[in-house]
């Protein structure tokens, strides 16, 4: 009986990780053919500076440690997520060959060490989770309540924090009943020789007197139903982060690799209006070949996802909308309606929107809609300053302000329907050769007032 | 010393045949703006002093495109870009040096694309380059001495460009109490001015952020706001009027701070 139920378990474990793996491949693919729908940008450069970068943002997050609290609870919860992932592996390799407690035979007096350790961390990541559950949804951190948050966003971090919280407790049930277990071998030669003698360990020793009082036969049973609901709970996590805002936990690292490795005040130059440009000035020398190809111009600006850079659209569903942009935001601050985050939310679900029209109706299908328009709106685009906070508040180097610039080019010179105060400015410049409406001729008349007063 | 400041032109000096060691790019602010222009004018009390090798573009600058850039408005901004590129390229300029941290990340960061590579130096930098050469020397118990100072960072010489210590190194010197506001360095708030607000109305909301960046300052206790921008100069201006404290806190430029304990 326990040599059938054995085989069935390997079975429908074997069916389970395939069917996941399948489902989050082909949401990988769908993520990564939507992010290559943006305009090319070389990213390749300086790759030992790039590397430098993912390391200390990344792997090491540097930036998450400007705010302090959050940032260590954060650190905790990470490391938890990392070193777990061995337990996992174990879990996923006794799975697939209906052994249990698989890596005790090989690390022996090191293992319970581990499995101390990892407790130990499962508690940390319960606490930082109870924490980030508590700052999420009271009134102490006014990011999380602004009102791109109001629905959806607040749920979706709720599920991530509850779902984690919950595979830790199947850990702990786990491990305990495995310790209970260990100490019944004289009633089952199974029993003797599927539960290796391992011990009590750190955190999970705690639980011991709940579930000391099961039979044998019960406590089989749920130490089982544990590690089935804390693998198809992992499993079920992999697959839900690729629907939610979770998916920082893998793009976190492409995306600081391809960091804007330019100065945070440079603006892309854009080469098809140089080609006009030159041609308006008469700098072509009759040699247009000169310049750069005028390889089909499209829109001037982004108006729609797909005018953005693949850059753009990678830190879009990179972010996990915790919001420190907005919250250094000076026109957010003051009441306006721009919020960076939810300039990143927008080209996410934009982008979202797209690729499903792409799989349901083809390559070329128009939906009417766009990113400007449909989801940003020029007040929003308007109240920025370009004063680059949101930017270097991104603990992953998302930039916000590149895709709000870019939006503006499209409302400058595709609408033309900048602020009459900007069109004013713009009449300024070409006439003026000033944003103000100063006499050309009175530029360095400053310094002939100073002559001529003699106070010098 | 008055009569005697010096404000050659690159014309004039292009006909002499002789190259300047720095261009000072003046920039519309410090040219047309009341205020700023006595920036400008500091700045150059400071190059005479100093002897600086140096010229203005005078009537043959125009402005750098940055606000209409940031406005959206790329045509303009390229217009602007390649007929400046190409007088300072006509005069072989190699060094440039600007009172505006506007001007200075576009031709800094933005005309290399389009061919205009410069040396390109905010004059926060600069002065604090004479500063350590021994160049200028602010006397023992200036007129800042003691008093507190706070400095205001500007986007686009603090976060655009990462330059952070050479203005604070610059108001060391004036052997002033130097405070910080509680956002500073790469935490700044914007003075309001930046993405060419400057030239429009700010769009609706609770309060307008010359106004908090203001009150940031003046919770300091400081006497004197520094700063290095023509905008966030009019913006933290407009503010301390608007709080009704002109009469005990200025702000002031780096370079008027420098000029002023130097008695120039």
């Amino acid at each position: 009986m326990e040599q059938f139920l054995q085989i069935f378990q390997q079975l429908c474990f074997g069916c389970l990780l395939i069917a996941a793996g399948i489902l989050i491949y082909n949401r990988v693919r769908f993520i990564r053919r939507n992010i290559l729908l943006g305009k090319p940008e070389d990213r390749t450069d300086q790759p030992g500076k790039r590397w430098k970068t993912m390391a200390l943002m990344a792997l090491g997050q540097k930036q998450m440690f400007d705010r302090p609290f959050a940032g260590f609870m954060h650190f905790t919860i990470y490391i938890g997520f990392l070193l777990i992932n061995l337990e996992v592996l174990e879990i996923v390799l006794d799975g697939i060959l209906g052994t249990h407690r698989l890596f005790y035979s090989f690390l022996g007096e090191f293992y319970p060490f581990l499995i101390h350790f990892f407790e130990l961390l499962a508690l940390g990541v319960v606490f930082a989770c109870a924490v980030f559950i508590l700052r999420r949804n009271s009134k102490l951190v006014p990011r999380f309540q602004k009102p791109e948050m109001k629905g959806w966003p607040a749920l979706d971090g709720n599920i991530i924090l509850i779902w984690e919280i919950v595979l830790m407790f199947a850990l702990f049930t786990m491990n305990a009943t495995d310790s209970i277990l260990q100490t019944r071998g004289d009633e089952s030669t199974f029993v003797a020789s599927h539960y290796p003698d391992a011990g009590k360990f750190a955190v999970s020793q705690l639980f011991i007197p709940i579930y000391e009082g099961l039979n044998t036969k019960a406590l089989i049973y749920l130490e089982r139903f544990s590690w089935w609901i804390h693998i198809i709970g992992i499993f079920a996590f992999a697959i839900y982060i690729t629907y939610s805002k979770h998916l920082h936990i893998a793009l976190a690292f492409p995306n600081t690799y391809f960091s804007d490795l330019k100065p945070k005040g440079e603006m892309d130059n854009m080469e098809s209006v140089t080609k006009e440009v030159k041609i308006m000035l008469g700098m072509t020398n009759g040699n247009e070949g000169d310049l750069p190809a005028d390889d089909a111009v499209g829109t001037f600006g982004a108006k729609d996802v797909t005018d953005l850079t693949w850059k753009n659209l990678l830190d879009a569903y990179s972010c996990t909308e915790c919001g420190r942009c907005t919250s250094v935001c000076p026109a957010n601050q003051t009441g306006k309606k721009l919020s960076p985050r939810k300039i990143m939310m927008d080209t996410r679900d934009r982008l979202e929107e797209v690729g499903h029209n792409i799989d349901e109706h083809g390559k070329n299908f128009e939906d009417g809609k766009s990113l400007y328009g449909d989801y940003t709106s020029k007040e929003e685009l308007m109240a920025c300053t370009t004063c680059n906070a949101c930017v270097e508040a991104c603990p992953i180097n998302i930039n916000p302000l590149d895709i709000i610039l870019q939006q503006r080019r499209y409302i400058a010179m595709e609408e033309s329907s900048t602020p009459a105060a900007w069109n004013a400015m713009f009449s300024n410049i070409e006439n003026n050769a000033a944003p103000w409406a100063f006499p050309p001729t009175d530029r360095f008349k400053w310094a002939e007032d100073l002559k001529n007063n003699g106070e010098g | 010393m008055s009569n005697t400041l010096n404000i050659p032109t690159m014309e004039e000096m292009a006909a002499k045949g002789q190259e300047p060691e720095i261009l000072f790019w003046v920039g519309c602010a410090g040219s047309f703006d009341d205020r700023y222009k006595r920036v400008t004018i500091a700045f150059i009390k400071i190059l005479n002093a100093v002897g600086i090798n140096f010229a203005v573009l005078g009537p043959e600058e125009t402005c750098t495109g940055d606000p209409a850039r940031r406005a959206g408005n790329e045509f303009l901004f390229q217009m602007q870009a390649v007929s400046n590129i190409e007088v300072l390229n006509a005069y072989k300029i190699k060094k440039i040096v600007t009172a505006c941290p506007h001007c200075f990340n576009t031709i800094k960061n933005e005309y290399p694309a389009l061919g205009g590579n410069y040396e390109v130096i905010h004059h926060s930098q600069y002065l604090q380059q004479l500063i350590d050469s021994g160049k200028i020397k602010v006397k023992e118990g200036g007129e800042f001495k003691g008093k507190k100072i706070t400095f205001h960072d500007s986007c686009y010489l603090g976060r655009a460009n990462d330059i952070y210590e050479a203005p604070r190194k610059v108001l060391e010197t004036l052997d002033a109490d130097l405070v910080e506001m509680k956002n500073c360095k790469k935490n700044g708030l914007c003075c309001g001015a930046g993405g060419a607000q400057m030239f429009k109305d700010a769009e609706k909301g609770k309060k307008e952020i010359n106004i908090k960046r203001t009150e940031e300052a003046l919770s300091t206790g400081a006497k004197v706001i520094a700063s290095g921008c023509p905008f966030c100069m009019t913006m933290l201006s407009d503010g301390v009027k608007n709080k009704e404290r002109e009469k005990e806190v200025k702000v002031l430029d780096l370079a008027e701070l420098i000029a002023t304990a130097n008695d120039l």
